[in-house]
Formats: structure tokens, sequence, C-alpha cells
């Protein structure tokens, strides 16, 4: 995402080191999805669930909700790449809402 | 005028002169059909696309798949002025066949995900951000003449 999204660095600047494989963004990336996965356990009830986190998100880290479409694209290419097999369209359409349910429910609290 | 990194020019004659056209076309399409299914409404007299395993058997999805992608070989080939290339299209797109290009980011979104899916290692995060500036001046350059 931060490769071929340049402007989500933006949210990074007090990172020293924003390239592919780094350390913080290696353990970003893993503590974003561990945030993705929870919300796997909320799927009946995304926007409760996610609550405390689309507070977190409108309100003290201030990201616009469109990056949250963005990265979802990029989860979506990954998964693709590491599970080609897996990945069918229908694997792909259920995943997708998933994420945009995700989105909406992070972008909950903002307005 | 775009300008590319030798990396970027690269980057995309490779990935065009590895993937099969038959296998990544249709697979292309019929993923967004089912992916983003309001797509279908352009697709009216493609008979059955009633589920995901009808449209990915259609044959017509397929061959139009396949004629997609052909049509991307035209911004390959001129990389250098993928506007005009396209100005064609670009009106087709918009006067004849009503097509929301809104729709045409959700096709290349698939495009990427079923190379992502082909080149395994070899689609670096640098290798996918090549090939999306330029699926996005494609897309920008078929918007151009709608109006």
């Amino acid at each position: 995402m931060l490769t071929v999204y340049p402007q989500t660095k933006t949210y990074f600047s007090h990172w020293s080191d924003l390239s592919i494989g780094s350390g913080p963004v290696k353990a970003h990336g893993k503590k974003v999805m561990g945030g993705v996965a929870d919300a796997v356990a909320s799927i009946d009830d995304l926007t409760g669930g996610l609550q405390a986190k689309s507070e977190l998100h409108a309100f003290k880290l201030r990201v616009d909700p469109a990056n949250f479409k963005t990265l979802s694209h990029c989860i979506n290419v990954v998964i693709a790449n590491m599970f080609p097999k897996d990945f069918t369209p229908e694997a792909h359409v259920s995943f997708d809402k998933f994420l945009a349910c995700v989105s909406l429910a992070l972008s909950d609290k903002y307005r | 005028m775009v300008e590319w990194t030798d990396f970027e020019r690269a980057t995309i004659q490779d990935i065009f002169s590895k993937i099969d056209y038959d296998t990544v076309g249709p697979a292309t399409l019929a993923r967004c059909l089912v992916v983003y299914p309001w797509c279908q409404r352009y697709f009216g007299n493609f008979g059955n696309l009633y589920n995901a395993a009808a449209i990915k058997s259609n044959p017509m999805v397929a061959k139009h798949g396949t004629t997609i992608l052909h049509g991307l070989d035209r911004a390959v080939k001129n990389m250098d002025d993928i506007k005009s290339t396209y100005a064609q299209l670009s009106e087709l797109h918009s006067e004849k066949l009503h097509v929301d290009p809104d729709n045409f980011k959700l096709l290349t979104d698939c495009l990427t995900v079923v190379v992502a899916g082909q080149m395994g290692k070899d689609f670096t995060g640098e290798v996918q951000a090549a090939f999306q500036k330029f699926l996005a001046v494609v897309v920008s350059a078929l918007g151009r003449q709608y109006h």
C-alpha cells in the first residue's frame, strides 16, 4: 500500500523507515491484519465489535476513510498472490464484501 | 505527458509478454462480473450470468475478456501517448456503450488481482505500483471523451 499509493505514507511520517520489509512496516502490518482478524469474530455485529477501533481511527488517528478501500484492495492483491488457487472469484467477492463492511464499521464514529 | 521510469517501462513490457491472454482475459472479466455484480448491466445479451459458475463458463464472457485484454496492447505499444491512442475507444465507451467510467477501475482492480495470482513472488510492491500506474493512465484515457 505504501509503495503503490505513496499518499498513504503521510500517516507514517513518524517512522524512520517506510520501505517494504522494514521493521516498523512489518510490525504495523501485522497489527492491522490482527485487527481485521478480530473483526471476523464480530462478523454479525461489526459496528458494535469495531466501535473502539472506529473511535480510535476517527478521533485520534484521523485517517481519511477513503484509505480503508485502498488498503482493502492491497489486502485482496496480497491474498491472491499468496493463495492463487484458493482466491477464486467466489472467495474474492465474499472477502471483498467483508472488507467493505469492516471499512464501513470503522468509519461509523467519524460523523 | 506521463513520465515513465525505465523500471516501469520494462515491468509493463515484461508482464504483458508473460501473461496468457486467453487465460487472464476471461478470468479478469469473469471475476469482475462476480465480485462487482452491477457490472453485469452491460452484458444483458451475454446469456446465463446467474451465478459464479455460469459466469466462469460463459463463452461470450471468455471471448470478450480476451478482446478487452488485447485492447490493452495498444497502450503497451504506445506508452508515451496513451491519451490519444484511446481517444476513439473512449468515445465508443461513452457514446455507444454508455459505460460508467467508474467501472474501468473495477475491471483493472480485478486484472491486478488475477496477475498477482499468476506471478507469485515476482509480483512485488514495486511491480504492482508500476502495473497500477499504467492501468490508471489507461483508465484516465478511456474516461477522457465523456461529457
